[in-house]
């Protein structure tokens, strides 16, 4: 390896002219930046940026329309889930978070239905394959939420009544049958 | 003795195997529906079909026997395409609930389409809707739209069962199965409907909805439910979440073994394994403190049992130790035991016919009247008729001449009531060892929890004298522990013993010392058992020291 060290000039190695010119940039940015401001304030220059910052957590970040947030659980139009409890989400999850008890239900055409589904986000590693393998459409990680802090991992585990409240992000084209989006599109099984 | 040539493999069998089994022999498979080794041929699927040589169409092979010099395809082009059409024609009307089907992951309907024809449905017209979920008794539910009708459930209760229960209704495309009017499906059987049904049509209301297949494991072993000794396949998870409230082993299917049980097994064993995951499971060892038990570690327990087995033994003599073994027990358990008590404390009195153990409902087909798998292993041991009978036992309780009792398993209140309870609540000290809490143990003043057959290694020999193996699937709940082992422990702190680490190291010393089981070893009993050679009256062997 050759190493190769930058002599400095002797301009630079006075080091005042340096300080100088690093403080004229600072304040360049500075005083064009605030102008900008109150410019816009006063609603001129509105087509030019001033300098960027996001109050978070006032203002959140608006996210792409396929970014994977919290899990949802679709609901039937009598609210009861529309999950059918085929645990197709729970084989394909590669960490092993979502847990789903089945039960028998009384109508014999849907035969099946969760008695509890608890996702675990502590383990949850967003990669939404839970989406894909689903042939009901019932799960969905479309919320655009990012799961909050608890102070125990149990608050950290979202059951299926937390689940089922959530609502999808308008505009989002994770679902089929998000809200808005024309009528809801009939699901592969029929359930 | 025909000849044929199969796939342009010859082979020879018997005159009259059908191409099928003939097939089988060459390892070639052919996908089949209503054909069951074990039931008649009835030739409904055609899904068996294959090309012979000179005949004008294709052959079901299922119900045609070989004959000499035959040529017989099975996968030529004409026959992937029959097979094709029949997948074609059974899924018309089948729902494809699969992902809310119990059988999917093990349905024959699920394999044959992904290795045979993958081709989506053409199907436009709507599907014929039949009855779900129809209760067929407490036991199996019918799912009549997932149904192909092949109709091995009918020939099922026919045959084995011994009782024609289940018909076909309707016609074509309509028709059902169902319950004859008048009849009940109420057998000893009907856990093998759920077995023998190739799709999801009937299901077992034990297994339903618990758990899909694919997250089972599966290890071979023996049914303890009596002393048949049907060879069975147990189905558990390492799965552990709180939803599951502990359940770790889902069901028990029956595995092939002509000599014993087929490939039947009786809903008895069946659904005999609840007790291994069951809330009264003994997990840590005990001591009685006053009315309430005290849980401990397991080195206070057992030096505490041997300080006091001691002390009894130098005090009043061997004669005052009872033990009450389970025929339960493994080979291995009991030979421990037998070497613990019999060689090195030199106690006589052990033995495990409690009156009545043997007085279950025989139902001629597979379930003996004796509940207990091992009873045949405990008479070779000579774990009976060394001593006093378990009644004449419990009389000396009463009496005051026995002081102390082993039950290693046993159960002795449930089969003689308040007599045992009272010898028991007399006695001045009761070691129950075993799985499950129950009468007796509530009774004891030392509780040490033994492992069930899924949770150790071990053999059983059946009432034929059948050697047959049962493996280890799970590690023992909590802190319990195979019986030989806590034997050996037990031993070792009371004097000369040998250290066994494995079961297999036992049953070693089995085949060394008691006649019957000469020269055996795990590896020769294998899946299938292995017959020992009986010798005439009982068997009194001598342990070693």
């Amino acid at each position: 390896m050759k190493i190769v060290t930058q002599k400095l000039t002797t301009k630079e190695s006075l080091y005042f002219f340096e300080i100088a010119k690093g403080l004229w940039i600072t304040a360049r940015h500075f005083v064009k930046n605030m102008y900008f401001h109150i410019a816009h304030l006063y609603g001129k220059y509105q087509e030019v940026p001033a300098a960027v910052t996001i109050q978070y957590p006032e203002e959140k970040i608006p996210v792409s329309k396929r970014w994977r947030g919290n899990h949802r659980i679709n609901s039937r139009p009598d609210g009861s889930p529309r999950c059918v409890a085929c645990m197709l989400c729970e084989t394909v999850c590669p960490v092993q978070c979502i847990h789903i008890i089945a039960g028998e239900h009384p109508d014999p055409n849907i035969e099946k239905y969760p008695v509890s589904f608890d996702v675990d986000v502590t383990r949850c590693c967003w990669c939404g394959m839970c989406e894909e393998a689903c042939p009901v459409d019932a799960i969905y990680m479309d919320t655009g939420k990012t799961p909050e802090p608890g102070y125990s991992r149990e608050d950290l585990v979202y059951h299926k009544e937390q689940l089922l409240k959530e609502t999808p992000l308008p505009n989002y084209q994770r679902s089929l049958n998000t809200p808005g989006q024309g009528p809801m599109k009939a699901n592969p099984m029929g359930l | 003795m025909p000849t044929v040539t199969i796939d342009e493999r010859q082979v020879t069998v018997d005159p009259g195997t059908s191409i099928l089994e003939a097939a089988k022999k060459l390892g070639i498979f052919i996908p089949h529906y209503c054909y069951h080794p074990r039931l008649t041929i009835v030739d409904a699927c055609r899904m068996c079909l294959v090309e012979v040589k000179g005949a004008p169409k294709l052959v079901t092979s299922c119900s045609n026997a070989v004959a000499d010099n035959m040529v017989v395809f099975t996968d030529t082009p004409k026959v992937e395409e029959a097979r094709q059409s029949v997948l074609e024609f059974l899924l018309i009307n089948h729902p494809l609930d699969c992902p809310i089907c119990d059988k999917s992951g093990e349905c024959l309907l699920q394999n044959y389409y992904f290795c045979h024809s993958r081709k989506p449905s053409r199907f436009k017209e709507n599907k014929v809707k039949k009855h779900k979920v129809v209760d067929l008794g407490p036991k199996i539910v019918l799912d009549s739209e997932r149904c192909i009708v092949c109709t091995r459930c009918v020939r099922f209760c026919k045959e084995v069962a011994g009782e024609e229960i289940l018909g076909i209704f309707n016609r074509a495309d309509h028709s059902e199965i169902g319950v004859f009017p008048g009849k009940k499906l109420e057998n000893n059987y009907q856990g093998n409907l759920a077995d023998v049904c190739p799709v999801g049509a009937l299901t077992a209301r034990d297994f339903r909805f618990k758990c899909r297949s694919w997250f089972l494991c599966q290890i071979d072993t023996i049914c303890p439910g009596c002393s048949n000794g049907c060879n069975a396949v147990v189905h558990f998870t390492l799965r552990n979440f709180n939803g599951l409230k502990g359940q770790r082993v889902f069901r028990l299917t029956p595995r092939e073994n002509n000599d014993v049980n087929k490939v039947w097994l009786c809903d008895v064993g069946r659904w005999g394994y609840a007790f291994v995951d069951s809330i009264d499971r003994l997990t840590m060892p005990a001591m009685r403190k006053g009315e309430d038990f005290v849980k401990t570690d397991w080195n206070t327990a057992l030096k505490e049992t041997a300080n006091r087995l001691k002390t009894l033994v130098e005090r009043y003599g061997a004669n005052a130790i009872g033990v009450i073994p389970s025929p339960h027990l493994t080979n291995e358990d009991l030979y421990a035991l037998k070497c613990l008590f019999g060689c090195l404390l030199k106690i006589a009195n052990i033995d495990f016919k409690v009156p009545g153990f043997d007085k279950g409902e025989d139902d001629k087909i597979l379930l003996k009247a004796d509940r207990h798998p091992n009873t045949k292993g405990a008479e070779l041991l000579g774990l009976s008729g060394t001593g006093l009978s378990v009644e004449a036992m419990m009389d000396k309780v009463k009496a005051g001449e026995i002081k102390a009792l082993y039950l290693a398993g046993s159960d002795p209140v449930k089969y003689m009531g308040e007599k045992a309870e009272e010898a028991l609540s007399r006695a001045e000290l009761v070691i129950f060892q075993g799985t499950n809490f129950n009468a007796s143990c509530k009774l004891a003043h030392i509780v040490l929890p033994g492992a069930t057959f899924v949770e150790k290694e071990g053999t059983f020999t059946n009432y034929q004298g059948r050697v047959q193996k049962v493996n280890k699937a799970l590690e023992p709940l909590g802190e319990a522990m195979a019986d030989w082992e806590i034997f050996t422990r037990l031993g070792q702190m009371l004097g000369v013993f040998p250290s066994y680490r494995s079961a297999e190291e036992v049953f070693m010393d089995i085949a060394r010392e008691v006649a019957p089981f000469a020269g055996i070893t795990y590896k020769k009993i294998g899946s299938q058992g292995i017959k020992l050679t009986l010798p005439e009256g009982p068997v009194l062997s001598e342990a070693k020291e």
